[in-house]
């Protein structure tokens, strides 16, 4: 019986490996490929990000594979998880140079992107980051992003503030431990003094003092600030949303795309995030065509979720890789430093009309497209 | 008015604080081990009454009563698989190991319940009082707080000093060695410790999600902390100096905020911590050495 068994399983295996090798020859024989890397955090506080755009990237790729890939070449796209930090980040970003890598899109978040950058300019390899928004997360001419840079929100909201005549005294709270929150707060307190509405507050909590920001709230309301400010992630919103509710205090609430996702909270009361405004490049019940078609999507491949700007943001990129890499008429050949240089120069050239605005780029990597000023009405985005 | 509803705030935060850190100077007062997985037991604590409470939609007091076995359970499973083995080894391996065991929690609950955060809905129906024209507010949970923190304080020091277990844990800690000499269960005492610690965890995670309602994966972390903080601060294996130094660091972190510097709060609370340590190293109650249990 035994002999049998052993029989049977080397002659499946046997055929295994014909198949494989079958398999592995077809491979060779089709086109080219190009190879394309993600980063980002896919465990650790910042998962919900990281998660996002690695799926929305891999649906735009499968798109792109399906409708004949780019320039011929089909792609590849391959990921590592950085759980948001800047070592790691660098480590995954020398795992996919070993896998092959040709073009890095991300990462996803500021910090390790920063640290990353260093990297891909030591190599010219060509960086695309859909969500790292603080100034230096693109500071090498090889890197670009899709989303706005800190700064660009920070001005945009106080602009917005004083232009609609929101208010007249406004509090923030903003954490001072974080280089989005502290980006986007800086410049909004230097535009604030060209717009005709007077920062009250301003209060600052860290990461390690998260969880009370009943202190915060009392000074902000005893400064009588109709508005509140909240550059800040949704994670700490949705408590300062509940602890200003649990003491009465009603102000506006504002604040930027870090705000996205307040509603996927679970069992988040969501009467309390009723008026809230938020900057934010995607909403996901836009009715344009592209944008109905992507959550359709989105939903369909992972579980009935509701994608986020986030995802909206690695969807454009993965497009406007595509279109640079069509521009500058990319091919498998070239090494990594040709690809790049052809690349930067494409970026400059093209508009991708994506989920998130129709986006054209400037040499120093920024991207520019108008913001989007979303309301939450009844439990859902409403754009305004 | 606005000093004491800072002061409030403060008072509220120091008695959660002020819970964590009686289960973090109970273990250290008989195990003699820093057990740092004592923050994520807070966070499984959590998670347990979230799930059975919101998610499955049971009755509170069962999500809670299951919350607390769960903790126990968890507390005394923690012990024998990966402290009991160290029980020999040096006190930097079992340190080692606990910080080991907290990742361990932290990234479990990472794959099980993912990194979006839950809100947690509060489980203390008691109404909030309002003073002075509605500008001071006490919440329900505040009051709670700090209530279910004093019994557990009195009926903690009663368990210790009346019962034959509790005197078994006065005798571990003074000396294991001559303790298991007199006929003391030694492990029974330190695993019974566990399980007391866990359970005070559980209670800590219940009124910490309530307060501030809110649980992910790191919940436990920082409040751990803080709370081996206010135990070294009141004197680390003193129950009352728990209770004291979580009040006292709650405060001082709520006033910082508010009449120093939003941004400096933590830098505030350890400067005290580090002033407090150098004038008497060992902290508010820690010189009545047959205090420690």
């Amino acid at each position: 019986m035994k002999k049998l068994a052993k029989k049977i399983s080397a002659l499946l295996l046997a055929v295994v490996m014909i198949v494989a090798c079958f398999a592995a020859c077809g491979k060779n024989n089709s086109n080219a490929t190009l190879k394309i890397g993600g980063i980002g955090p896919i465990t650790g506080p910042a998962a919900v990000y990281g998660q996002a755009v690695k799926n929305a990237a891999e649906l735009a790729v499968k798109e792109i594979n399906a409708a004949g890939g780019i320039n011929g070449m089909q792609v590849e796209f391959s990921w590592q998880d950085d759980e948001h930090d800047a070592e790691k980040a660098v480590t995954a970003y020398n795992t996919l140079k070993d896998w092959g890598m040709q073009i890095l899109m991300g990462t996803v978040t500021s910090a390790p992107c920063t640290a990353v950058v260093a990297s891909t300019k030591e190599d010219n390899m060509f960086q695309l980051t859909p969500s790292g928004s603080a100034v230096e997360s693109i500071a090498a001419d090889n890197a670009f992003r899709v989303c706005f840079s800190d700064p660009n929100q920070g001005i945009a909201s106080a602009k917005y503030i004083g232009t609609n005549n929101l208010a007249k005294k406004v509090g923030v709270i903003y954490n001072s431990s974080d280089v989005y929150s502290t980006g986007i707060y800086n410049k909004f307190k230097a535009e604030a003094e060209n717009q005709p509405f007077e920062i009250v507050a301003a209060e600052a909590f860290t990461d390690t003092t998260k969880t009370n920001f009943t202190t915060q709230l009392n000074k902000i309301k005893a400064a009588g600030a109709e508005l509140l400010f909240l550059p800040i992630y949704y994670q700490e919103a949705a408590l300062i949303l509940t602890q200003a509710n649990s003491m009465g205090f009603k102000p506006i609430f504002f604040g930027c795309d870090g705000l996205d996702g307040l509603l996927a909270v679970d069992n988040f009361d969501k009467a309390l995030a009723e008026g809230v405004i938020l900057l934010t490049p995607f909403a996901a019940d836009a009715t344009d065509e592209k944008t109905v078609k992507f959550v359709a999507d989105y939903k369909a491949a992972y579980n009935n979720e509701v994608p986020n700007q986030f995802a909206a943001d690695a969807y454009d990129a993965i497009y406007t890789i595509k279109a640079a890499a069509e521009k500058a008429n990319i091919n498998s050949n070239m090494s990594v430093s040709d690809i790049c240089d052809a690349m930067k120069t494409a970026m400059t050239q093209i508009t991708v009309t994506g989920l998130t605005g129709t986006i054209t780029w400037t040499a120093d990597g920024e991207a520019s497209k108008d913001p989007k000023t979303v309301k939450i009405v009844d439990g859902a985005y409403k754009a305004m | 008015m606005s000093f004491i509803s800072y002061l409030i705030s403060g008072i509220s935060l120091g008695s959660i604080y002020a819970i964590i850190a009686l289960g973090y100077t109970m273990v250290y007062g008989i195990a003699k081990m820093l057990n740092f997985a004592h923050g994520d037991i807070i966070m499984v604590g959590g998670y347990a009454v979230f799930t059975i409470g919101i998610t499955c939609g049971m009755n509170k007091w069962i999500a809670m009563l299951v919350g607390v076995v769960v903790c126990t359970v968890l507390g005394i499973v923690i012990e024998k698989v990966a402290y009991k083995p160290l029980r020999g080894a040096s006190s930097l391996a079992v340190l080692i190991t606990a910080i080991g065991v907290s990742y361990l929690l932290q990234n479990l609950a990472l794959l099980i319940f993912g990194s979006n955060p839950k809100s947690f809905t509060s489980v203390v129906s008691v109404p909030m009082i309002k003073l002075a024209n509605g500008e001071l507010t006490i919440t329900g949970e505040t009051i709670v707080t700090i209530i279910v923190c004093i019994i557990i304080m009195v009926v903690l020091t009663l368990f210790i000093n009346k019962t034959k277990a509790g005197r078994a844990m006065l005798a571990v800690s003074e000396d294991k060695g001559a303790a298991q000499l007199m006929g003391v269960n030694v492990n029974g005492t330190i695993a019974l410790t566990f399980a007391i610690g866990s359970a005070l965890a559980a209670v800590a995670g219940i009124l910490l999600c309530s307060a501030y309602p809110q649980i992910i994966p790191t919940t436990g972390a920082m409040p751990g902390i803080k709370a081996f903080t206010a135990a070294v601060f009141g004197g680390i294996g003193s129950i009352p100096g728990a209770l004291i130094g979580g009040i006292i660091l709650g405060v001082i972190e709520s006033l910082g905020q508010a009449y120093i510097s939003s941004q400096l709060a933590d830098a505030i609370v350890f400067s005290v911590l580090i002033i407090v340590l150098l004038v008497k190293p060992t902290g508010i109650f820690g010189k009545k050495i047959n205090e420690k249990v």
